[in-house]
């Protein structure tokens, strides 16, 4: 018998906990994310030369085992929350800023210089014009960024700040399978509740995008 | 910081640390050889499911969506729950990074084959050739480039993760990094970690040279 379910009916106040102490980290690493990824990506699709390095470095940042770099981060920011996010913003970079590039380049030439042409800023043209157009394809990169990231707090267990992933190394030093699988399977639910909030979210901030509305 | 910099180059490039068998050396063919086995493994199961996907246009739900619940597997928890159920052997490793490689391939060769036009499949059975012949010399040559492209992220992905077999007591890079963390050795940790992020890179880099030569000929 693999999974004894008697534990899970015992343990559901300690899910919850877990679960939202998982978003506690999560939910500010993406967003801490987004902070940083679209003023660089602005600077990207702005800065041609820049352009190749940026995304060359998140891309190397990539790479790093997670873990690793949690423990990089360690004489910094020492066993906080803080190192938790700090760690995982980093990884959602690397989707968050290709994709804002690939949204802004989507904007069509024509649209960006009517909105000059008409008067309205520079500023104003990113903010209201450019930013709104690329938003599906932004929106497309901030859920696959809080996919991986509500998948990665768990490797943050080792500073204690892993949530979910708390249960992974519970079960692996007591041999007790059951808060194992329970973690991977409330890992999954709790990224496919993201994801569909972010949907909704998309829905609702791009009205023009639905179905019958007039271009 | 700098003094910790001087000491991981000191680590990296001592000729002690390269040699033996838990030199770097070592551990870097390990890294490599669970890294190559799980992506060819992987390649094996998702190659033909994706290319069935994309030839036939049913379970195209399956494809777009698998890749999001790839990422959303836990790693660890895998490696974890499998290491429970199996006992200790390579399997818990094999599998979680076998299972962490397929979503992106199936889902970049299915990409690949339903960007083909349906103009060049049209041609294809206009000119007399079967359902199978048009996937071989038709379809799946035109959809090779993101074919590749899936590949190549699947095996980033899983050599940046191979660090794990080292968390059921295997060897590879990730050595380093749970052997540095027990023995409270940052410089350790840190050279396992710029040697996994220097290979990774690298094999990015071999990937898009062999992708740049053999589509070379292609406008896009």
């Amino acid at each position: 018998m693999i999974i004894e379910w008697g534990w899970l009916t015992t343990h559901t106040d300690d899910l919850l906990a877990l679960t939202l102490d998982h978003l506690a980290t999560a939910v500010p690493a993406v967003l801490l994310g987004l902070l940083i990824a679209l003023p660089l990506a602005v600077v990207a699709h702005r800065v041609r030369p820049l352009r190749g390095l940026l995304l060359g470095i998140s891309n190397i940042m990539f790479t790093v085992p997670s873990l690793a770099l949690f423990v990089l981060l360690l004489p910094i920011t020492g066993l906080t929350r803080t190192t938790a996010i700090a760690g995982l913003t980093v990884y959602t970079l690397v989707v968050l800023l290709r994709n804002t590039v690939e949204g802004l380049d989507s904007v069509p030439a024509k649209v960006r210089e009517a909105s000059l042409a008409m008067g309205t800023g520079r500023l104003g043209t990113l903010l209201k014009v450019e930013f709104p157009l690329a938003l599906p394809v932004i929106m497309a990169g901030v859920r696959v960024a809080s996919v991986m990231t509500i998948s990665l707090v768990s490797v943050a267990s080792y500073i204690g700040y892993g949530g979910i992933g708390q249960l992974f190394t519970d079960g692996f030093q007591r041999s007790f399978p059951t808060p194992v699988l329970a973690g991977v399977v409330l890992t999954l639910l709790l990224a496919l509740a993201a994801d569909a909030v972010l949907v909704l979210v998309q829905w609702l901030c791009t009205p023009w995008m639905r179905k019958g509305a007039r271009a | 910081m700098t003094d910790l910099f001087s000491q991981l180059a000191a680590w990296l490039t001592s000729a002690g640390q390269w040699a033996g068998p838990e030199g770097i050396a070592q551990r870097l063919l390990e890294h490599v050889e669970y890294s190559l086995l799980s992506t060819l493994v992987a390649a094996l199961i998702a190659l033909p499911i994706g290319l069935f996907i994309g030839h036939t246009g049913r379970g195209a739900f399956l494809a777009i969506n698998l890749s999001g619940f790839g990422r959303a597997l836990p790693t660890v928890g895998i490696v974890t729950l499998v290491f429970l159920v199996s006992g200790l052997s390579m399997t818990p490793v094999y599998i979680s990074l076998v299972a962490l490689a397929i979503p992106a391939i199936v889902t970049n060769t299915y990409a690949g084959m339903a960007a083909v036009e349906a103009d060049a499949k049209d041609a294809a059975r206009g000119m007399g050739m079967t359902g199978l012949q048009s996937l071989w010399r038709v379809e799946i040559p035109l959809a090779a480039p993101l074919i590749m492209t899936g590949v190549r992220l699947a095996t980033v992905q899983v050599i940046a993760t191979a660090t794990i077999a080292a968390y059921v007591s295997f060897g590879g890079l990730g050595r380093y990094i749970f052997d540095g963390l027990a023995q409270r050795d940052l410089t350790q940790v840190l050279g396992g970690a710029v040697l996994v992020a220097a290979l990774a890179v690298a094999v990015d880099l071999i990937l898009a040279g062999i992708h740049r030569i053999l589509f070379r000929h292609r406008l896009t």
